[in-house]
């Protein structure tokens, strides 16, 4: 049955994957008369050589754990959620209001209240197309698309009207002192190590957290068996008594929950106001991260923090050479294209390769 | 608002309407023979900056139009290679091309022009320059209609009048040739299109083919007539504004044209005002951008006329053996 062992599966093919986008990135480097060698040392010191660099680097991860979970939830119920950027808009609008309805005395009181508005506004978003493809079979996709555009129109009008902030700016006033969040420096000051000041922020946790709940849930619980169920076969699901309504809802809830979540980090533990565009194509990258990780939680983890490094160096590069931020969404674009659509053209090769070097499978390998 | 002003808002409606129209027959081809394309946003973006770009190297509009289609179409045989012959994920890979034309774009400009990721201004024959329809300005005096006709509808490049016409060629083309019936059978039911000895794969290259020249004349109409240079992420989402109008129309040429025409007009108004007083209640200018995606999810819904695609849309074709 299976025609690749399963680590040519889970590792090979993403890396070849990988290594092919890293080729054409650098030949695109190389293109605009740069050195990608030089281009890539640049890169990785930028983004790991010093704590400056991994504090930017894990706060950027943390923002596409979230919707890198949000969209491999998705997926798993054979879901394409290309709404995260909606639903992480959304979720900022809760985490706003969280913070600014109450004059927060502590952080801790803080962001459990800011993790459930996040959540349900991200989730309430998800909410309507995941109705519409479960009872009426809207496409999803197409549904998703234009929430995300719906979503940004309403917080361009609140952010002129009912939430704008006094002065010439669409943004919403700072939130209290009290709905602040420590910050990586504050922290490791805490235990006398000294951490460079950078925007990351105690949501890392919360993303980590977010990382094992979703493994719990999706290969731990009944509920989790029923979504990879519905995913694998919608038939055999029906057959077995799940209904399709219910686990649509569900996943999509889910997803637009954790894209919501995208908002701790972003709009609590950095801008600390609401802004017109405060997700920044976060909820795009979540598509190559879950790509990438193959939908589970520990790949989405190393996916992400791959491309926060790929964020984080970016914008060293454009610093230090003449090679623009955009290098990133190219790369990232290469990422999703090979990993995703061009899969199967290092799939084919590769699955002929592995059954001429092993005529019969080996025993037990073959179940699952 | 007096009559000039209702004219003039129907002379950008027209403007306003025209890359829209292309992309919406674009996805029309892609989308009737079985291929999903929501990569629509990206060709009209990769075209822009290759048309105004080579309009602006060698000071012809003309060349311009031939290297944004020719870019277009690359990046539209990119999407057929992943979506026909490595039968990937349509979806995923329209995606794909969507970032690679906003990242490449802004990496070439500044690049080639090092003007922060834009080309340079753009005049004289490396525009298209307006076209006067016969008559237009003996017409101009007559009551009503003269206006009409001499400012709204004459006056626009030639691309313009070109996808007015596309849309009773697409007509044609799809529900009156032979190449057409074929076309719309490889979205309904591929496995009978190939056992009546017909190479699915050949239709779909075609379609996806097709798409691409007319996204890169959305494209080079926006960067060369509509704008007079190629700006950052300039197409703005009218690619999906174009998806949303596709699904509005049904899939239908004729159709189509009505959803782009509404969709340019809301453009249009949005544009000039900044909020509709309608006596009663004040329209915010949020909402009338935002109005052509709620009014895609609520026909999308079923709730006003059921918009169903074609039956094998997004859906790689495996041979049986």
């Amino acid at each position: 049955m299976d025609k690749l062992p399963k680590w040519a599966d889970v590792a090979l093919i993403p890396a070849i994957n990988l290594v092919l986008a890293l080729i054409v990135s650098g030949v695109v480097v190389t293109f605009i008369g740069q050195d990608p060698f030089e281009a890539l040392a640049i890169m990785v010191k930028g983004a790991v050589g010093s704590t400056y660099g991994w504090g930017y680097t894990l706060y950027y991860a943390t923002n596409f754990i979230f919707t890198g979970l949000a969209v491999a939830i998705a997926f798993h119920a054979r879901l394409f959620n290309i709404g995260g950027e909606g639903q992480a808009q959304l979720g900022s609008l809760g985490v706003a209001l969280v913070c600014l309805s109450v004059p927060w005395p502590h952080w801790t009181l803080a962001l459990p209240a800011a993790i459930v508005g996040g959540a349900l506004f991200g989730a309430a978003w998800a909410a309507i197309p995941a109705y519409l493809q479960a009872k009426r079979g809207s496409h999803i996709v197409i549904t998703t698309i234009m929430f995300n555009f719906i979503a940004s129109a309403l917080l361009v009008y609140l952010l002129v009207s009912a939430l704008k902030a006094p002065g010439m700016a669409p943004e919403s006033i700072r939130f209290p002192e009290g709905a602040r969040l420590p910050t990586a420096r504050e922290v490791f000051g805490f235990i006398g190590i000294d951490f460079a000041r950078t925007p990351m922020n105690v949501s890392f946790v919360v993303a980590l957290l977010a990382c094992w709940g979703l493994w719990l849930l999706l290969w731990r619980t009944r509920l989790g068996y029923e979504i990879r169920a519905f995913g694998h076969s919608e038939r055999a699901a029906v057959y077995a008594g799940i209904s399709p309504v219910r686990i649509t809802m569900i996943a999509m809830l889910i997803s637009g929950a954790l894209a919501g979540l995208m908002a701790v980090n972003a709009v609590m533990g950095e801008q600390e106001r609401l802004l017109q565009d405060n997700v920044l194509g976060a909820g795009f990258v979540g598509i190559a991260v879950a790509l990438m990780g193959r939908s589970h939680p520990v790949g989405v983890f190393i996916a992400a923090v791959l491309f926060g490094a790929l964020y984080q160096g970016g914008a060293e590069l454009e610093f230090e050479t003449s090679v623009p931020r955009e290098m990133i969404v190219v790369i990232q674009a290469l990422v999703i294209l090979f990993t995703g659509a061009l899969d199967g053209m290092v799939r084919g090769p590769l699955e002929k390769m592995f059954l001429r070097f092993r005529k019969r499978p080996a025993p037990g390998v073959a179940a699952e | 608002m007096n009559y000039l002003d209702l004219v003039q808002i129907l002379d950008s409606t027209i403007r306003l309407s025209t890359p829209l129209l292309f992309a919406c027959l674009a996805g029309l081809f892609s989308e009737r023979s079985g291929v999903f394309d929501i990569g629509l946003e990206g060709k009209i973006l990769i075209s822009a900056f290759f048309s105004a770009a080579v309009a602006a190297l060698t000071g012809s509009v003309w060349l311009g139009l031939g290297a944004g289609i020719a870019a277009s179409v690359v990046f539209a045989l990119i999407h057929g290679l992943a979506s026909i012959t490595f039968r990937g994920d349509q979806l995923i890979s329209g995606v794909a091309i969507n970032f690679l034309a906003a990242g490449m774009t802004v990496l070439i400009a500044q690049d080639w022009f090092a003007q922060g990721g834009r080309t340079p201004q753009l005049s004289g024959s490396a525009r298209f320059s307006s076209i006067d329809l016969p008559f237009a300005d003996a017409l101009r005096d007559v009551p009503l209609l003269g206006p009409l006709y001499a400012e709204a509808l004459s006056g626009h490049t030639i691309l313009v009048y070109a996808g007015l016409l596309a849309v009773p060629l697409t007509w044609y083309v799809l529900f009156r040739t032979r190449f057409g019936l074929r076309l719309r059978a490889v979205g309904e039911n591929p496995g009978a299109v190939d056992t009546a000895g017909v190479s699915v794969v050949r239709l779909r290259y075609a379609a996806v083919l097709i798409c691409g020249v007319l996204c890169g004349m959305a494209g080079s109409y926006l960067a060369t007539g509509l704008a007079a240079s190629f700006t950052q992420n300039m197409s703005a989402g009218r690619g999906f504004i174009a998806l949303a109008a596709l699904i509005f129309a049904k899939w239908r040429p004729w159709y189509a044209l009505g959803a782009c025409l509404l969709f340019g007009l809301l453009q249009a108004i949005s544009n000039r005002y900044s909020s509709i007083d309608l006596v009663v209640i004040e329209i915010p200018n949020a909402f009338v951008l935002a109005l052509p995606y709620i009014l895609t999810v609520v026909i999308l819904a079923g709730f006003v006329g059921k918009a169903t695609p074609p039956r094998a849309g997004g859906e790689p074709y495996v041979k049986e053996r």
